[in-house]
């Protein structure tokens, strides 16, 4: 029973892994260059690296930002956040807000950051006090600043999509002046560093996942159930603000309407992909940023074939289905069964010619 | 609300259910806050047709709800709806104005009229909601994949497979829109203009579709026996399985009649507006989630009923509308009231039932 398990916890990594796997081989095949990545110069006569590589991995850094936060409160409450496209919107608001009320310094951007993080954690908070002392199925919690979000970042700056341009924000959004790799990268490596950080020299992973296989005897053992859900709600609001702040420095504006949309569905599936399971306990958070890392390179590689934006969508169903089908335990088994027939008539053909 | 709590034992064999209170509490409170806008802003409000107005605009909206209310019954979700809504919707225009080769194919084969158009999108929708719904029914029923990807892929893939069919917007030839946007009269439920003239209310065929779909499923889910399954199974799916339920059935009929449902949804959608968009639609599935959610369903699973979606739309919409007449023109107001109205509702059905299984904890 413990091989299984602890086999089932690392072969949760071979989804994520086999879709990567699946597209480079088919993008290798498709046009062997796909993966060249050159060094260019930019406008502004620096050295930037350039190439779908770097495209699919700058591209995904909000999704695999919002995809560490969604795998704690998948794990922690056993469901789903479906307001973090709005929250990020929220934070982006405010960020460019304070960014409005004067010069544009390092001090400022600083500022703007701690208070769009604040924001939306405390929203954050909002949504885990729901679910926590309320008791309220997450999907149903965040339901109400799914709908209503994307008006209060529209009321926040009243009414318009303001622009914010500086070269700070550029060196946010793009690149720093001397370093060629994307700074959204940068900033999500960082992330991953606080997070891995978090997990070695604090019990909070292990909280987590406690909390989220038996709530009860979680409490019983002396865990604050409570406060760890809040907790991991609060930790997704702070993901919301990076994310919806690395968005608005790309294009050095707000657009309520149409920043980081429809992000919520792609953050769940990349945690569904990277074989965490929905239903929360037991956590791999390496796991949703290889789904994230896949579904954005899924992306690259459809438009690349030129498939219209607007189409993407219904291919990309197509090849989730077809992975989550591989994935799914009935398929699973039937496979286990099949390779053990298969095997075993090896076996008994080898013990014949043994005998 | 203390009162039918009280009495329900004496008149009932059984102590009010959760479904029955939570459907009260909506109902009470629409009744509550429909009667206060016609007391505060009276006018638009007084006249039937405003209540027609939002039924005529939300008949897709009522249907798509009761087929995710039966789908949340049962403990799964489908997330598909509008989506597949949206796609019936813009196929079954491009049938009407012609814009599909396929069908034009086949009525000059057949030597069929032009209103035959109307028969074949009811057809191909009915065709397709089924699709839809047997194919996110099997993977979720019998392959055990979590409800929310795969009807979040059948989202996608309905969403993509629009703009596929047709990236530019598409309308229906007027001749025959007008056959399907007839309206019904109701001359004893008009309203007398500045003149004198009266003008009766007016209703869609839509509307009577989506009566009919709400009686239909409130059967279902109480007297047959397809129907208290869905229950069974929602409320525990390993007791239910123990007691001879065929569990792996239900779930995938109910993701099949929510299929179903969501096809009727688009061919009433396109009665109503008669023209295909790729945004049409847009955000449906959690109005719906919403409106059920007022209504008193539970996500969690064997509580909810479909009388109580009904309100839930009612109610939803409702506000919308006292919205715009309070003059809170700003066009953030309507969704931010809405969500402030739907953390009212979620909060009450939260702390009355607490309450509810703390009282009876207590017993």
């Amino acid at each position: 029973m413990k091989q299984k398990r602890f086999l089932a916890n690392y072969s949760q990594l071979l989804i994520p892994l086999i879709a990567i796997l699946l597209l480079v081989i088919f993008n290798l095949f498709r046009d062997p260059g796909f993966f060249s990545v050159g060094l260019s110069t930019n406008n502004n006569g620096d050295p930037v690296l350039q190439g779908n590589l770097i495209s699919i991995l700058n591209g995904a850094s909000e999704l695999v930002i919002l995809s560490m936060g969604m795998t704690l409160v998948t794990a922690a409450s056993g469901g789903q956040d479906i307001s973090v496209g709005a929250l990020a919107a929220i934070a982006g608001s405010v960020f460019v807000k304070v960014l409005k009320g004067g010069d544009i310094t390092i001090l400022t951007v600083l500022g703007a950051f701690l208070a769009c993080c604040a924001v939306a954690m405390a929203f954050g908070a909002f949504n885990g006090s729901l679910v926590s002392f309320f008791k309220i199925q997450p999907m149903i919690a965040t339901l109400i600043l799914f709908t209503c979000g994307r008006s209060i970042a529209y009321w926040i700056n009243g009414g318009a999509t303001p622009t914010v341009a500086s070269p700070i924000l550029n060196a946010l959004g793009s690149f720093i002046p001397g370093i060629p790799v994307p700074t959204p990268i940068l900033i999500v490596i960082l992330m991953g560093i606080l997070f891995s950080l978090l997990f070695r020299f604090t019990t909070l992973g292990l909280y987590i996942q406690t909390v989220g296989i038996n709530q009860s005897a979680a409490r019983l053992n002396g865990i604050n159930s409570v406060g760890i859900k809040l907790l991991s709600f609060i930790l997704l609001g702070a993901c919301c603000s990076v994310a919806g702040m690395i968005g608005v420095s790309r294009l050095g504006l707000i657009n309520h309407e149409t920043l980081l949309i429809n992000i919520e569905m792609d953050a769940i599936l990349a945690v569904a992909i990277g074989g965490n399971s929905l239903g929360g306990g037991k956590f791999k958070m390496l796991g949703s940023v290889l789904g994230a890392y896949a579904i954005q390179a899924l992306t690259i590689t459809l438009y690349a074939m030129k498939v219209p934006s607007t189409d993407v969508k219904a291919y990309k169903a197509v090849v989730i289905v077809l992975l989550v089908v591989m994935g799914s335990p009935v398929v699973k088994e039937w496979a286990s069964r099949i390779w053990k027939k298969l095997t075993s008539k090896q076996e008994i053909s080898v013990r014949k010619e043994a005998a | 609300m203390a009162n039918p709590k009280n009495n329900a034992p004496v008149r009932r064999r059984e102590p009010i259910t959760d479904t029955q209170l939570l459907m009260t509490i909506t109902i009470c409170i629409f009744v509550c806050m429909y009667v206060l806008a016609l007391l505060i802003w009276g006018g638009g409000f007084k006249k039937p047709q405003m209540i027609f107005d939002i039924l005529n605009d939300n008949a897709f909206l009522i249907i798509v709800s009761c087929g995710l209310t039966i789908v949340m019954i049962t403990g799964s979700i489908d997330i598909s709806v509008g989506g597949v809504t949206a796609l019936v919707a813009m196929v079954g225009v491009m049938i009407l104005n012609g814009n599909l080769s396929l069908y034009n194919g086949l009525i000059t084969a057949l030597g069929l009229s032009e209103s035959w158009r109307i028969v074949f999108a009811l057809i191909t929708a009915l065709l397709i909601g089924l699709a839809f719904g047997t194919v996110q029914g099997f993977l979720i029923a019998h392959l055990q994949i979590q409800p929310f990807i795969i009807t979040l892929a059948g989202m996608f893939f309905a969403r993509g497979m629009i703009t596929i069919v047709s990236v530019d917007p598409q309308k229906a030839t007027q001749n025959l829109m007008d056959i399907l946007q007839k309206r019904i009269e109701i001359p004893w439920l008009g309203s007398v203009n500045k003149r004198g003239v009266l003008i009766p209310a007016k209703m869609e065929i839509g509307v009577v579709v989506a009566l009919v779909i709400v009686v239909l499923v409130f059967f279902l889910l109480r007297k047959t026996k397809l129907g208290r399954s869905f229950y069974a199974v929602g409320g525990n799916q390993q007791s239910a399985l123990m007691l001879g339920v065929n569990v792996r059935r239900s779930r995938f009929m109910a993701h099949l009649i929510s299929g179903l449902l969501s096809g009727i949804a688009g061919f009433v959608f396109m009665m109503h507006t008669g023209a295909g968009n790729a945004t049409n639609a847009t955000a449906a599935e959690m109005n719906a989630i919403a409106s059920s959610i007022i209504g008193g369903t539970l996500l969690t699973g064997g509580v909810g009923n479909v009388v109580g979606t009904f309100f839930g739309v009612l109610t939803l919409n409702t506000i919308k509308s006292i919205v715009t007449t309070s003059g809170l023109r700003d066009p953030w107001w309507q969704s931010i009231t809405t969500g402030a109205m739907l953390c009212f509702f979620i909060l009450l059905q939260s702390v009355v039932l607490m309450r509810k299984n703390r009282k009876n904890g207590k017993k």
